[in-house]
């Protein structure tokens, strides 16, 4: 994270107390920062095996809760493009999820019997294709009405496979090839007794067979993508590109006077975005196996946004942590049975009324806000009433 | 493509188009004016009808009873159950603007956030609905409210007040008595409503909060409260929509909110999002174009059809059918 | 850091500790299973042993999955009010969706003590869910999932309590030409997999008397459009494949318009909810299903203890879910506590059940399915005949 580094120790001398600790993990060298990251990443693909009591999600398989929480996290780096760097709130982007799984569903098992492997590529260039057939025509329209329009193109996709027979209709593709496995070695998962963890000798996890009743080896590759989406992300956020959808974001009109093509960077946006979500949708479906129109409702673009929103739109870390919040609080809320979608919806109203910029916004927010709060302070001075009238 | 079936039988689904767009329209109107002060899409505006149709269709429970009205006690009932569905979107709309945005607005909070509070809302507001068999239990009320907490996940179905079967024919069409009442009240709702915004005082405070928030509050508009009429309104107008809806379907249940809500959304927007007359409009285009694109292309399509014709509209008029007026003098 | 070179310490210790606990433990667990399976061998019944549900229990198909909850939940209470030892009874919520099932079903065949499984409940989660039952051995008894497919993927697991939709639209399709002597039949569908998959069937053996077809979507209220195609067809029968939600709408719509021929359903909208939501539209409605009349004392006694314990008439499936989870019980109660011996058991399953002869031929389906055909007459879903 070189760039926080800069970022934080400009404004270091302002920053307030909850930068403490984030200040103290940039300043540490950079060799103990690789092995933080390390020990994270080991940490994190060891979860399904330690299955941490709190953590570990009574009612449903911890490792397949883990799988989904991955799709979500990648999901969200994707929408994290369009709408957190571009600025584009995409309120259909299953319907690139659902391109994705069903292209690799027709490719690998309804119409054609290509390897996992070989049909993952085709998927994810027919997503792009797909974000750019739709993203030329409706990105000249504005603001939130490209919501409706977007939303409006994820239903088109479900409901065109819900009443296509060469797309399997309400039945759905079954038999989707499942990733090659290499069968190496096994591994004991742990249990907890109380307070203490326990080898359990029975249950093991092979590495790596992307078998039917292990849900971990899956885990393992999503978290894998979402390691490389992730640097790929940082990647491209500092490049000029994502200069110029900060920009675009920012205010549309200036960054075109300034010579920034505009709507070619919010197409590249909206069909990089694609890509991801397409990524998404084929492990999903190999994963799956089986797939019917019911994974791709309207209801899984909300929560999508839902998690990138609540993490913090434009800050990868933040988003990440929206995704697993998504994903992962209706699977550990099981024990409220009857009433853990009402939970679910309460905890997203706290998390928005609490945290309004989201659990982690990006940097860019503190900064502004601490900027403009200067600036109001000093143009103003004693006129407090703006704010408070402000709607 | 069946065009002969559509050319035979275009009155009536022209008619029935109508009848269903109204409900669009009136449940629009909730989304256009909160979208037009705010600039916020309401998502649990959905759930302000559905608690709507749950009103009337327990008030109706109550007063019917067992027995079957007659005339003038018919239109009693009808009067009561309007009532009530107003009354109930109006406050689940008021609660709304309390419990989920106030906070937001106060803080200045991201637009988006504003969203996803509000689908937070939409969630905790259907399942409420969705549980209120266990609900009533807690309050060892489940037996005594059988008629109104049973069958919490599935349908539930109005006591027939109106005789729906009704027809009458124009040449060789049959309409419906309950399409006209529908087609008409809406028509008037709307045109009431313009008026108001357009004449009343609050109404001028709506528009000019919507054209220009902080010259407004400097003039002495109180923009909470404005948000607060602007909220009750679009309740008010749910309330109707949903009593005008079990009209006709006298059917709901829990998740009733979901679809029409998006419909009446897409409605908004086909018509110029923040326009009230586009509303009207964007609602009326909405269910007719449905019907008549499910009578050529099959039922299957009707959705597609509908999302397709916002597309075309959007690309054609950026800014919907009527444009985005709410806050212009104009109106 | 110190610290937490510390608690690695510490963690390191109790595993170790864990290894030996673990081995104590599983030794422990051995010796329980045996005397278990002795006692078994003298027919009390088992003990630790659990069922569970797969289907929807919130979320939009939540309506459709309580019936066959409750269905289930009677079985074993009325199992556990006889025997010493109670059977557990788990809830895999899976909102009928595809998506959570291979989490949840991983989950159900890592929980030993689950062996036997009533659903999964809708052909869509049966179909994702299908093969990690396969794997794990963990027997299910659908009493819901139409999709003739299912029993065609070779899972040794799989049963169906009820007949598939290949053998109830032929059915449907000859009551609709002989004893309704229909001339002109118009075909509605929903687009579900079971909607679709009985109104393609009944289509095609009804072959020219078909006059139209519409397909609607689950979850719309309005069929104006199609209801005005339906009057324009001047069809006398209507044939509705889907759910009773979207039936209640449409009969009612179309009664509204003056249609005035046959409705004819099928097994997904026999339950009360249809004939309260439709009211005096649904009089006169001709129901197919593969289940038995509830002239049997077995049925009434059944309906009765129902609706004492939920307050409510029993709704679609209940009675099939009833019986699947019956099949397991009686499996229990004959001492069987492992998954294998309950395969085994409900492999050779012959017993008469509430709604049919409970008997699977080797793709898991149900051997002898005859289909009735029932009326609404006087707001009740009352037997009319046996279809030949």
């Amino acid at each position: 994270m070189s760039t926080s580094v800069s970022a934080t120790s400009g404004t270091k001398s302002k920053s307030k107390s909850r930068l403490g600790f984030v200040d103290r993990l940039t300043n540490l060298p950079k060799l103990v920062k690789i092995l933080l990251w390390v020990l994270l990443a080991l940490f994190l693909y060891a979860l399904p095996l330690l299955e941490p009591p709190l953590l570990s999600t009574p009612g449903t398989d911890f490792g397949g809760v883990l799988f989904t929480v991955t799709i979500y996290c990648l999901v969200a780096l994707g929408l994290n493009i369009v709408v957190g760097y571009a600025g584009l709130l995409d309120l259909g982007y299953v319907g690139f999820y659902a391109i994705g799984a069903y292209t690799v569903a027709i490719l690998t098992s309804f119409h054609a019997n290509w390897p996992f492997l070989l049909a993952v590529p085709v998927a994810v260039v027919a997503t792009m294709v797909s974000g750019v057939l739709l993203g030329a025509p409706t990105l000249r329209v504005r603001g939130d009405y490209l919501a409706i329009v977007t939303l409006g193109f994820g239903e088109i996709i479900r409901l065109a496979a819900v009443n296509t027979e060469w797309l399997g209709d309400a039945r759905g593709i079954s038999k989707i090839d499942r990733p090659p496995s290499i069968e190496l070695f096994e591994i004991p998962h742990l249990f907890w007794e109380g307070g203490t963890p326990l080898l359990d000798p029975d249950d093991t996890t092979v590495f790596l067979e992307f078998g039917v009743l292990d849900q971990i080896p899956y885990y393992w590759l999503g978290l894998t993508v979402v390691i490389l989406m992730l640097i790929a992300d940082r990647l491209i956020k500092d490049s000029r590109v994502g200069r110029a959808w900060e920009a675009t974001r920012e205010d549309e009109d200036a960054a075109e006077l300034m010579g920034v093509p505009t709507f070619r960077f919010k197409l590249l946006a909206f069909s990089t975005g694609a890509f991801v979500g397409g990524l998404a949708g084929a492990l999903y479906a190999s994963r799956q196996s089986f797939i019917n129109p019911l994974s791709f409702l309207l209801l899984f673009s909300i929560l999508f946004l839902a998690a990138v929103v609540v993490g913090g739109q434009g800050n990868r870390w933040g988003v990440l942590v929206g995704a697993f919040l998504v994903a992962y609080l209706p699977e550990r809320f099981r024990d409220f049975s009857e009433f853990r979608v009402l939970v679910f919806g309460l905890a997203l109203m706290v998390l928005a009324i609490f945290r309004p910029e989201g659990l982690l916004p990006p940097r860019r927010t503190l900064r502004a806000k601490q900027a403009g709060q200067e600036l109001a302070a000093a143009e103003e001075g004693d006129h407090g009433e703006e704010t408070r009238v402000r709607v | 493509m069946n065009f002969s079936f559509l050319f035979n039988n275009f009155a009536e689904l022209t008619v029935t188009g109508l009848a269903f767009g109204a409900v669009y329209a009136l449940i629009a109107l909730g989304y256009t004016m909160v979208y037009g002060v705010l600039q916020l899409i309401n998502f649990a505006h959905s759930e302000v009808f559905m608690y709507g149709t749950f009103a009337t269709l327990w008030m109706t429970i109550t007063l019917v009873g067992s027995g079957n009205p007659g005339g003038l006690q018919t239109f009693g009932i009808m009067a009561a159950a309007l009532l009530a569905a107003m009354v109930v979107s109006g406050a689940i709309a008021l609660m709304l603007e309390k419990f989920a945005y106030r906070p937001l607005i106060k803080r200045n909070a991201p637009r988006l956030i504003a969203l996803i509070s509000a689908i937070g809302a939409s969630f905790v507001l259907a399942e409420l609905m969705g549980v209120r068999d266990d609900v009533a239990g807690w309050f060892g009320l489940r037996e005594t409210l059988d008629d109104y907490v049973g069958g919490a996940r599935v349908n539930q179905s109005m006591p027939n007040i109106v005789q729906n079967r009704t027809l009458f024919a124009i040449g060789e069409y049959n309409i419906r008595m309950v399409d006209v009442i529908v087609i008409l009240s809406a028509i008037l709702m709307m045109v009431g409503l313009d008026q108001f915004v357009r004449r009343s005082k609050t109404g001028r405070g709506i528009r000019a909060t919507a054209q220009d928030p902080e010259t407004a509050a400097l003039m002495g508009v109180n923009s909470t409260r404005v948000i607060q009429m602007t909220f009750l309104l679009g309740g008010l107008m749910a309330g109707v929509a949903a009593f005008l809806y079990m009209l006709k379907i006298e059917t709901t249940k829990f998740d009733v909110g979901f679809l029409l809500g998006i419909k009446a959304f897409t409605a908004a927007v086909l018509g110029g999002i923040g326009n009230l007359r586009g509303a009207l409009v964007g609602g009326l285009v909405l269910g007719v174009v449905e019907n008549w694109g499910s009578a050529l292309f099959g039922g299957e399509w009707r959705h597609v059809v509908a999302f397709v014709l916002l597309v075309v509209i959007l690309l054609f008029r950026p800014t919907g059918i009527l444009g985005e007026s709410l806050g212009k003098a104009r109106t | 850091m110190i610290r937490n070179i510390r608690s690695w310490r510490v963690a390191a210790a109790a595993v170790a500790a864990g290894l030996t606990l673990a081995a104590c433990g599983s030794t422990a667990d051995e010796s329980d299973n045996e005397s278990d399976s002795a006692s078994g061998d003298s027919g009390s019944a088992a003990c630790d042993v659990s069922l569970a549900f797969f289907g929807p229990q919130t979320g939009p198909a939540a309506g459709l999955g309580q019936p066959i909850i409750q269905g289930a939940q009677l079985a074993i209470d009325q199992h556990n009010a006889e025997a010493e030892c109670e059977v557990g009874y788990e809830q895999f919520d899976s909102q009928g969706s595809p998506d959570q099932a291979p989490a949840l079903a991983t989950e159900a065949a890592g929980n030993e003590a689950i062996i036997g499984i009533v659903g999964p409940a809708f052909s869509g989660e049966g179909a994702a869910a299908g093969p990690i039952f396969a794997e794990a051995g963990l027997p299910t008894v659908t009493p819901s999932g139409t999709n003739p497919t299912l029993s065609e993927e070779g899972w040794d697991t799989f049963h169906r309590a009820l007949g598939n939709d290949a053998t109830q639209g032929p059915a449907a399709a000859k009551y609709i030409q002989d004893t309704v002597g229909a001339q002109s039949v118009f075909v509605i569908d929903d687009a579900s997999e079971y909607g679709a998959g009985l109104a393609t069937i009944v289509k095609d053996e009804l072959g020219d008397t078909v006059v139209g077809e519409d397909t609607i979507q689950v979850g719309d209220t309005d069929f104006s459009a199609t209801v005005t195609a339906v009057t324009s067809s001047k069809a006398d029968a209507v044939f509705f494949g889907g759910y009773y939600a979207e039936a209640a709408l449409i009969v009612a719509q179309l009664r509204d318009s003056g249609f005035e021929g046959d409705f004819v359903v099928a097994d997904g909208v026999k339950d009360p909810a249809y004939v309260d939501g439709a009211k005096e539209a649904a009089e006169g409605t001709i129901i197919t299903c593969p289940c038995i009349p509830a002239e049997d004392p077995a049925v009434s006694e059944f309906a009765s203890a129902y609706e004492e314990e939920f307050g409510e008439a029993p709704g679609t499936y209940a009675a099939e879910a009833y019986d699947s989870a019956n099949i397991f019980l009686d499996g229990i109660a004959e001492g069987i506590d492992n998954r294998e011996d309950m395969l085994t058991f409900i492999n050779e399953y012959d017993q008469e059940g509430i709604t049919k002869q409970l008997t699977f031929d080797e793709t898991g389906e149900p051997s002898d399915v005859a289909v009735y055909a029932y009326k609404v007459e006087g707001g009740e879903i009352v037997s009319d005949q046996e279809i030949e």
